[in-house]
């Protein structure tokens, strides 16, 4: 029991040590998201070319019904913003996460996110958004933004966020 | 650790006690029918094991809490308190006072002897006996191990007890795979932890770093399953539990691959993968890195788990329009649904005797762990809360551990367990949050 001990510090060394940068997209993403720009990427909320005016004027989220990972017109629209945007800054590249509410087993909702992570990158791509720019990644219900346990929260944890950075894809 | 168990398994001895070989009086002997649902538990004593040597007294008291914990915690048996007790035992090898024992009613009554031999090993002998029959069940028993691995010896006896007055396979000498959660709900931080069944000897496997999820142990006990966030993204990891090696299932390409268990060869893994945003049942050959496609379909399939013998396959899938629970051949093909009740279902799993299914249940705002036959018939809700999800079995088949979670913002997840037969409901102690739990078979 003491070598697993001991093993176990080694492991958690190294895993402490090995931060991808997509990991920082999820920080960005799932943390606060909505709240501040990725590190490192200039602009204010005024310029139309900065990830901020992206996250507040067009949007970085749309929303889902309870089980549903359809787009509704007004996230269409959301969605259509975010297009125009990211083919008129080319620079950036796009994690498009998917979320679910807590009601739901851990399994289901993963799938469920991945759902709806992919009917924005499918309506990304059907305007002009090229899929190499973009990953799809779900957090299934392990990411709530709003912690309480009703309709309004709820509704506002079933969503897919489009992350912005500045990193090239590689 | 290793070396432990090999001494364990290599001193574990029968002493045949002298006095065993009498004919019993009595139409049968003292037995427990829990198949039929007990509804008194039967009052068993046990006094203090002696201790024989100088440095053991500590260990035998210990050793004797942890062996009526046991059994008073699966509900079928209720101890009579020691300040109750009329006889004193100070000699493990003298007559047993059986009319003292009578007197206060104990049916069954546990003694043993505890020392530390001369190379520092622990030595405990036990013996079981029937209070109203004035005789032993079964022969004694002696185990030897270390002082260190005094619970799983503690756990052993306790095993052997329960077996002998059940008739049921044993289960208390194994451990608990987890997920132990800290942290605000919205930036939970999770690492796989591991633990004796009791929520005793916890050992983190991973850090915390990551998002992990769902670990599953293999038929052996030595290996893991889970899916982790660490490369950025949803992978199935494989975890040596001994030295603590690692490496990622190599699967198709993919969005994710989530929610893997083992079949009972310990080499075949079916699990999900999600390409496109949609999610499909797959298998893999971790021996030869052989990997097959199992469902095909638009709709979400996922949380497999295999029969006992490896033939089929029960999976959760929304073909339907909402989540129920199939069972089709462990190489694919037709599935048929088993989940007919109203309400969603999920993570179907296999008991380990193959009669029952256990499953997540969701309905009319309330989740529920249940059982039913492997033709979805007499389904029993045996849990309701506001969050109970993910069951996983006993090595018997005749306990559930699951993830029961608060509601709200302060809202906080731990492991319950309940007997099959729905009574007994407890929750498992942890340090932290805890989710996800994956039992272990009988430790060897």
């Amino acid at each position: 029991m003491k070598v697993l001990l001991r093993a176990t510090f080694v492991i958690a060394g190294i895993a402490l040590s090995a931060c991808t940068s997509a990991e920082r997209f999820n920080n960005d993403g799932t943390g606060g998201a909505g709240t501040g720009t990725a590190s490192g990427i200039a602009g204010g909320a005024q310029d139309p070319t900065s990830p901020l005016f992206f996250q507040q004027s067009i949007g970085d989220r749309v929303l889902f019904e309870v089980d549903q990972s359809t787009l509704t017109p007004d996230s269409q629209f959301v969605l259509n913003g975010q297009a125009d945007w990211l083919n008129s800054n080319p620079e950036y590249t796009a994690i498009l996460e998917g979320h679910a509410d807590e009601q739901g087993t851990r399994e289901y909702n993963l799938a469920l996110g991945a759902r709806r992570a992919n009917a924005v990158l499918g309506h990304l791509v059907s305007k002009g958004v090229s899929a190499d720019r973009m990953r799809v990644i779900s957090y299934g219900k392990e990411r709530p933004l709003e912690i309480c346990s009703d309709e309004t929260c709820y509704s506002k944890n079933r969503r897919a966020v489009t992350v912005l950075s500045a990193a090239p894809s590689s | 650790m290793r070396k432990w168990i090999q001494c364990l398994t290599a001193f574990a001895i029968l002493f045949a006690a002298p006095t065993l070989t009498m004919a019993q009086e009595r139409e049968g002997p003292l037995r427990i029918e829990i198949t039929e649902g007990v509804i008194e538990p039967l009052p068993y004593a046990i006094p203090d094991m002696v201790a024989e040597t100088a440095q053991s007294e500590d260990l035998a008291r210990q050793i004797s809490r942890v062996i009526a914990a046991d059994l008073s915690g699966t509900g079928l048996f209720r101890e009579i308190p020691r300040n109750a007790h009329i006889a004193r035992v100070t000699n493990f090898s003298s007559p047993v006072q059986f009319a003292d024992w009578k007197a206060i009613n104990a049916q069954a009554l546990i003694t043993g002897g505890v020392s530390v031999d001369g190379s520092g090993r622990l030595v405990v002998r036990f013996r079981l006996h029937d209070v109203f029959a004035g005789e032993d069940i079964g022969d004694g028993l002696q185990l030897v191990g270390t002082t260190d691995g005094w619970r799983r010896i503690a756990h052993k006896v306790a095993d052997q007890v329960y077996s002998r007055l059940t008739g049921e396979d044993p289960y208390f000498d194994s451990r608990v795979v987890f997920v132990a959660e800290t942290g605000p709900k919205n930036a939970r931080q999770k690492q796989i932890g591991i633990m004796d069944y009791d929520g005793e000897n916890v050992v983190y496997l991973t850090g915390s770093n990551s998002i992990v999820l769902a670990p599953r142990f293999s038929p052996s006990g030595n290996n893991l399953l889970y899916t982790s966030f660490e490369s950025g993204f949803p992978k199935i990891y494989l975890l040596n539990i001994g030295n603590l090696s690692q490496q990622e299932l190599r699967t198709p390409q993919g969005e994710m691959s989530f929610s893997p268990r083992f079949g009972p060869d310990g080499q075949t893994v079916v699990y999900s993968l999600t390409s496109g945003g949609n999610t499909d049942l797959y298998a893999l050959n971790i021996a030869n890195g052989q990997g097959q496609r199992l469902t095909a379909a638009p709709s979400i399939e996922t949380a497999p788990s295999f029969s006992p013998d490896g033939s089929r396959i029960v999976f959760e899938s929304d073909r339907s329009g909402s989540p129920q629970l199939y069972i089709m051949s462990s190489k694919g093909g037709d599935a048929q649904r088993i989940s007919f009740g109203q309400g969603r279902y999920g993570t179907p799993v296999w008991s380990p005797r193959g009669d029952l299914i256990a499953f997540t249940k969701q309905s009319k705002g309330r989740f529920h762990i249940g059982v039913m036959r492997t033709d979805g018939s007499e389904e029993r809700l045996l849990t309701a809360s506001f969050l109970d999800e993910g069951p996983t079995w006993s090595p018997n088949g005749r306990v559930i551990m699951f993830t029961r979670e608060t509601q709200g913002a302060g809202g906080r997840a731990a492991l319950h367990s309940v007997d099959i037969t729905g009574r007994n409901l407890r929750q498992v102690p942890t340090n932290t949050g805890a989710s996800d739990p994956s039992w272990s078979p009988l430790l060897q």
